[in-house]
């Protein structure tokens, strides 16, 4: 038995789930983007799998999990300052206790 | 079954890599180290164990394996444990693409993999994972402090770090370690390569490199008249000796991988056989001077004397061997530990001179200057290139 | 063979520290546990012949996001965060979102008829990759650029303290 497409598919979408799952219950901030990082991780894994055996002779899934690492990193960088920026006026990280625009 | 030799064949070559780094690296990296230190203190450094002190270094260690393992009660034992790993092992990989020199027609590498750079800065910068895991988990203030202190050095650092390898990686055109030393064969050294912008780059290089292992006078993480020792200031007996194997690792591999960017890695220099022969005679001419003059009794001039006659030698047998008309006179895997040897000389050098950096003095080193440099110097080269072809 | 088995271990590799990340009460393990996760993707991608965007990741990813966030997360809170409730009040919500999704990709993913095609990729896919985003992708390639410097600057001008 060999490795084939949806092998890859199938823990990046694993993956993707767990991200997803720590996205929607965390309640630390930080916690919120390392759940964001797994969901970026899932889709990269998919992109360059993608390239690896629908186009094998191109670059373009490589091309695109490098910009959407590119833009993690800029992502992480501005999520993290905001993190900070909120911390520092509010002392808290907690997303569910950052309400009160909410009333 | 090819499987399994492979796997087997990278299990053995591991193990004597990292045997011949644990011994070499660490323990003669300590003992240079301390000879080194003692030189520009006018010291002696250790004489007592064994001859010229040279078991020195295997006592401590079979001192440091005896001694007791302490967790600190309120430590975050798991992460405690784990982090001396991470630092050691993440030293350690640096050297799977580091190539020795050329043996039986083959070159001494372990891998010769294609993103050789790429693969050798990601994993320098994995060593910061285990440093601020270890300062965290210590639950000790200094050691937090030194933690995130190498944290912040270490994310500016790999910025002008890797423009140095990109300037080399750029002149060469490949990214493996082998591929760059091969393009040094023709061209000559990269250091001399577009000047004077080969040594600027080499400049950026080594100033990161010491930043990014935490070497004087970039040691804030670890700084003891401030931090006790830093991140590993709650670390005992062979975990602290970790610490040491790790740091030491990726002192060499980064000195080794200057030698390769910059000063050809392992091939010969080419020079013609009169320069060899005059470099010879000066050599010589100033070990005979200290040895009939007063000199030769004070202790910061000693070392030179011993350091005089190894160059006198080596050119003796470079104009020898020119003469007898053999291409590469010496062993590849001497001109490779000559080269590393004498970077790794510098960084001692540097750590027993200067006086350690302010943190924002650090981080404006890194953002304002190298960086610009960095980025400049890539551009400039670029263009230059460009023009020329 | 051993490709199956690389590939097993790398899933295990991946999948258990993830677990841990979104688990895990202890804040900054579960940070710590991002480095494996990241690490095992690398696998996958060596395994899929991306050589690059391997280095790229263990440089980017475990070398760089994951000290920042340790570091944040430092910074921010004094310990693990043990001691405060982690979760909110969404957890049966978040765990039958991710439940269903999984299993709808299961379910779907196996059945989809993909266009497969044969082929051996580039041997030396740093360079190719390189020339591609200097050719064809070249605006793609500035537009990222510029959102890495508008990202460099933002996170300056909103980490800095006001005077």
């Amino acid at each position: 038995m060999t490795v084939g497409l949806t092998h890859y598919l199938v823990v990046s979408s694993l993956l993707f789930c767990l991200g997803l799952y720590a996205v929607l219950t965390r309640r630390n901030a930080v916690a919120i983007l390392m759940g964001i990082e797994l969901m970026l991780n899932a889709g990269n894994i998919n992109l360059v799998a993608f390239n690896r055996y629908v186009a094998p002779g191109a670059v373009t899934g490589h091309i695109f999990a490098l910009v959407v690492i590119t833009l993690a990193a800029c992502e992480a960088a501005i999520g993290l300052a905001l993190v900070m920026a909120a911390y520092r006026s509010l002392e808290t990280v907690h997303v569910d206790e950052i309400n009160v625009m909410k009333w | 079954m090819a499987v399994f030799i492979e796997i087997l064949k990278a299990v053995g070559l591991a193990v004597l890599v990292f045997t011949f780094l644990a011994i070499v690296g660490a323990m003669y990296g300590v003992y240079f180290e301390r000879k080194i230190s003692g030189w520009i203190q006018a010291r002696i450094g250790p004489k007592h164990v064994g001859p010229w002190g040279l078991l020195q270094t295997i006592a401590d260690t079979v001192k440091l394996l005896q001694k007791e393992h302490i967790t600190p009660r309120r430590a975050d034992w798991m992460i405690f444990n784990t982090a001396p790993l991470i630092v050691a092992v993440a030293g350690l990989l640096d050297w799977v693409v580091i190539p020795f020199g050329t043996a039986f027609g083959r070159v001494l590498v372990v891998r010769d993999i294609n993103i050789g750079v790429v693969y050798f800065a990601g994993m320098a910068s994995l060593t910061v994972i285990g440093i601020l895991a270890a300062g965290w988990s210590s639950n000790n203030k200094y050691a937090l402090l030194g933690g995130l202190r190498s944290a912040s050095q270490m994310i500016s650092y790999e910025i002008p770090l890797a423009l140095g390898l990109l300037w080399a990686v750029m002149l060469a055109g490949t990214l493996s370690t082998v591929g760059i030393i091969e393009a040094q064969r023709a061209s000559g050294w990269f250091l001399f390569k577009v000047p004077p912008f080969g040594l600027i780059a080499a400049v950026t290089f080594l100033a990161a490199a010491t930043a990014e292992v935490n070497r004087v006078p970039f040691d804030l993480p670890e700084a003891e008249s401030e931090l006790v020792a830093g991140y590993f200031a709650e670390y005992t007996g062979m975990r602290f000796a970790l610490f040491q194997l790790g740091e030491y690792a990726e002192m060499f591999a980064m000195a080794a991988v200057a030698s390769i960017l910059f000063l050809g890695g392992w091939l010969e220099p080419n020079m013609p056989v009169w320069v060899w022969a005059l470099l010879g005679i000066a050599a010589l001419a100033a070990a005979v001077f200290i040895r009939f003059s007063a000199l030769r009794h004070v202790l910061l001039v000693r070392p030179i004397l011993s350091l005089a006659l190894l160059g006198a030698v080596l050119c003796g047998l470079m104009v020898l061997g020119l003469a007898a008309g053999r291409s590469p006179v010496l062993p590849s895997v001497l001109w490779f530990f000559a080269k590393m040897f004498a970077l790794v000389f510098f960084l001692m050098w540097m750590r027993w001179t200067y006086p350690r950096l302010r943190l924002d003095q650090l981080l404006n080193l890194s953002w304002k200057v190298l960086l610009p440099i960095g980025l400049l110097n890539l551009l400039i080269t670029g263009f230059l290139l460009t023009v020329a072809r | 063979m051993g490709e199956l088995a690389a590939f097993i271990i790398l899933s295990a590799v991946i999948l258990i520290p993830a677990t841990v990340v979104v688990a895990s009460r202890n804040i900054v393990r579960a940070a710590l546990s991002l480095v494996p996760t990241f690490l095992g993707v690398t696998g996958f991608y060596i395994m899929l012949h991306a050589e690059f965007v391997a280095g790229i990741q263990v440089l980017i990813y475990a070398g760089a996001i994951t000290v920042l966030i340790l570091f944040v997360i430092m910074l921010t809170q004094g310990g693990s965060g043990e001691e405060v409730r982690q979760v909110n009040e969404q957890v049966p919500l978040g765990v039958t979102a991710a439940v269903w999704l999984a299993f709808l990709l299961l379910l779907v993913l196996p059945r989809t008829p993909w266009p497969l095609s044969p082929g051996r990729l580039p041997q030396y896919s740093a360079q190719a990759v390189g020339s591609a985003f200097l050719t064809n992708y070249v605006l793609i390639f500035e537009i990222t650029s510029l959102v890495l410097l508008v990202a460099l600057i933002g996170a300056i001008v909103i980490a800095r303290r006001e005077e």
